[in-house]
């Protein structure tokens, strides 16, 4: 009786061990883990861009994988990373250990997604992460690049291009502002939310407006999550500020343009608001966000390249809005995982680290290429400049996101205009204008 | 400045008032520490996104109708979850947090995280001693003093806030004197509930409506409450003008660290404690009753 029972233990056992271990050997499908903020726009531009991706790649059979040819499987995870960086790394977790992925897209908060590329460089496994900005998420690649090399930023560019992008812009309005309202030097008050990734733009703000030619005036730095900014509006209006450089990714976005133009402050908003990306943004500001500029990828009717028209066109048909920077996972999969898959045959992720990192494409958004740093290690980080990536400068206009940088924008002096397709000019709010003409 | 920081810190008093009113109502009458109070006004905000967004209806309507329900929802929670255990206080803590989460998982699962609103009541803005105040602002610290007045008029000039006042100063004498205790607890519960509805309906036009936004607030009401005194009406209603402008006098006086108004308020309550661990009215209030 004691033999029955331990044969029949071991017989179990070895069932459930076959069970669990069964979609990890009987594997006919490539895995990719999405991982994101799934109840929050930026999780569900994860998703979406992620879904449309394996949608193209299925509906055409799937990839060669050396001989065999293997369909596109998605496996969603919520990453709750707005809320708690534990619930983040457990959900990592999962789609490391139960679901056995074979490459990794997302990411958001950089707090969460620096705790998510470890797990995912426990394991080995490629992690192109689409939302965190702060540079340390590549720098580590360049000094530890044994253990980090499988980490790549798929969008957006690093915080110092992404500064470096909001000066360009301000620079720009600045000049508007001027020429149109004979403002003899321009004031700049910086707003940005209490978030890792903003801190080095600050300090590069404060540096480099004074030597743009204008004056910084404050300053302020409200909860990312504020509901109320009306005494920061009132102590920047107070500062006599002419335009307000704002860093936002999270929900204060909202409050802020809703309350700014709802108390008609005299201050253009330029920079980042990822709120204002959205297609929601007019109705969740309830109209008051117009003339908000805020850096994007994309906008409806502005093309970058040939790809970019019929992506946004598909993206629009398929969710019916306009798709934001996390949803350049279509991008990552369809032209970077997929033909490096196929040129490699392999799933191997040394293999397809080392054809990735020395490889240059053109997606919807840009021409990608993956940087070295000063000494010529690999970064895995985005080039940023003409010719690759530089994103865009979008405006609130009466209801509608245009399209307003590039506009006639040089690089260099002797460098030619740069103007994408569907750019319109800038507008300053009548509010404005109404306080400094003179 | 100084304008600024005043007219600043009696719109951060008056949202925080009206919000401590209610929880300081049922704590004082019934010694019940409602932690899904703040839950209630999100469900009322999300009322009111629904029935202005997907039903089109006038958001003034949409404000009375989002009182009833969450009210009525309010009370069936309290016959369901809060009666039954109510001589524990302990337990009470754990039954409101939870039924706060699952009514902010609720919301996400239907609304999912998206950032919404609701429009104002009136929109544009006045300019005092050259300070630009929105009127939905204006209306919000009205309605604060309108709400504080009614509570009290409640309180001291009718029978139900005689049976109120009676039940929280002695329940046993209370009901020997042929009150009903239950139905007493169950109606100001369905009063503070509607409170924190009709605060939700005020207050929503200047938040940005997520299954989140009853968290900072449900913090900021305990440390006013904690601050004015446990239960005291009175108490509650200047602790949250001591918050307010605290939190005002951050923004301007530490732009750098504005993101650390709500922790400067929190430290100034912990102060208060240290020096009256009764809080600012908690004795008062005691010899009130």
């Amino acid at each position: 009786m004691r033999r029955f029972r331990f044969v029949a233990t071991v017989l179990l056992v070895a069932c459930l061990v076959m069970a669990v271990g069964f979609p990890a050997w009987a594997a006919k499908t490539i895995k990719i883990g999405v991982i994101g903020p799934m109840n929050f726009m930026q999780g569900k531009g994860h998703w979406n861009g992620a879904t449309m991706a394996a949608e193209e790649i299925n509906a055409r059979g799937g990839l060669w994988v050396g001989k065999k040819k293997m369909k596109v499987e998605l496996v969603k995870a919520d990453s709750n990373e707005f809320l708690s960086i534990t619930d983040a790394t457990n959900a990592m977790e999962l789609l490391l250990t139960r679901h056995k992925v074979d490459f990794l897209v997302g990411g958001f908060r950089t707090e969460a997604v620096l705790a998510m590329q470890d797990i995912a460089m426990d394991y080995k496994k490629i992690f192109i992460g689409c939302g965190a900005a702060h540079p340390e998420l590549c720098t580590r690649v360049a000094e530890d690049y044994k253990r980090y090399k499988y980490w790549f930023r798929g969008t957006p560019f690093n915080s110092k291009y992404l500064v470096k992008t909001c000066f360009i812009h301000m620079a720009t309005v600045g000049a508007i502002l001027k020429r149109a309202l004979n403002i003899p030097k321009v004031k700049v008050a910086i707003v940005a939310e209490k978030a890792v990734w903003v801190d080095p733009m600050i300090a590069a703000a404060k540096g480099f407006i004074p030597k743009m030619g204008m004056e910084v005036v404050g300053v302020w730095r409200p909860s990312a999550v504020a509901t109320d900014v009306t005494a920061e509006l009132s102590a920047i209006q107070r500062s006599g500020a002419h335009m307000i450089f704002t860093t936002f990714s999270s929900s204060v976005g909202i409050p802020f343009a809703r309350q700014a133009g709802e108390l008609k402050i005299p201050a253009a908003q330029v920079g980042i608001n990822v709120e204002a990306q959205k297609d929601g943004f007019w109705e969740a500001t309830q109209g008051m966000g117009n003339y908000v500029m805020t850096m994007n990828t994309y906008a409806r009717g502005v093309e970058t390249n040939d790809l970019t028209g019929p992506f946004v066109n598909r993206y629009i048909e398929r969710f019916g809005e306009v798709p934001t920077y996390t949803a350049d996972t279509y991008q990552v999969i369809i032209y970077n995982l997929a033909p490096v898959i196929e040129e490699a045959e392999t799933l191997d992720a040394d293999k397809l680290v080392a054809i990735i990192e020395n490889r240059e494409y053109v997606g919807p958004g840009g021409k990608v290429k993956y940087m070295k740093d000063a000494e010529g290690r690999h970064l895995h980080d985005l080039t940023w400049g003409p010719g690759y990536l530089t994103s865009l400068g979008v405006q609130w206009q009466d209801g509608k996101l245009k399209g307003v940088w590039p506009n006639r924008w040089k690089p260099s002096k002797d460098a030619p205009e740069i103007t994408y397709r569907g750019i319109v000019p800038y507008k300053i709010a009548p509010w404005i204008i109404q306080e400094y003409k003179k | 400045m100084i304008a600024d920081i005043i007219i600043g810190g009696l719109i951060n008093g008056s949202v925080y008032a009206l919000l401590a009113i209610g929880f300081s109502l049922i704590f004082g009458a019934a010694r019940i520490v409602n932690l899904a109070h703040t839950a209630f006004y999100m469900v009322a905000s999300y009322c009111i996104y629904f029935a202005t967004h997907k039903m089109g209806i006038h958001p003034v309507l949409a404000m009375l109708v989002a009182i009833i329900l969450v009210t009525l929802i309010g009370l069936i929670c309290y016959k369901l979850f809060i009666n039954p255990i109510r001589e524990h206080e302990a337990a009470v803590l754990i039954a409101t947090i939870a039924l706060a989460m699952a009514m902010q998982e609720i919301m996400l699962l239907i609304f999912t995280g998206d950032f919404l609103s609701v429009p104002s009541l009136a929109s544009g803005y006045l300019k005092i001693i050259g300070v630009k105040i929105a009127y939905q602002q204006l209306l919000t610290i009205g309605l604060a003093l309108l709400i504080l007045a009614g509570v009290w008029t409640l309180l001291k000039k009718t029978r139900l806030g005689l049976a109120i006042r009676s039940t929280a100063d002695d329940r046993e004498v209370a009901n020997l004197m042929g009150m009903n205790e239950s139905r007493v607890a169950m109606i100001t519960m369905g009063v503070s509930v509607g409170l924190a509805a009709f605060a939700g309906a005020v207050v929503v036009p200047l938040a940005v409506v997520n299954p989140h936004m009853w968290m900072h607030p449900l913090i900021m009401m305990l440390a006013v409450v904690v601050l004015g005194g446990l239960g005291s009406l009175k108490g509650s209603f200047i602790g949250a003008y001591i918050l307010g402008f605290a939190e005002s006098l951050v923004v301007f006086l530490i732009p750098m660290g504005a993101f650390l108004k709500g922790s400067v308020a929190l430290s100034i309550m912990i102060l208060v404690l240290l020096i009256r661990p009764e809080g600012l009215f908690g004795v008062a209030f005691e010899e009130e009753r």
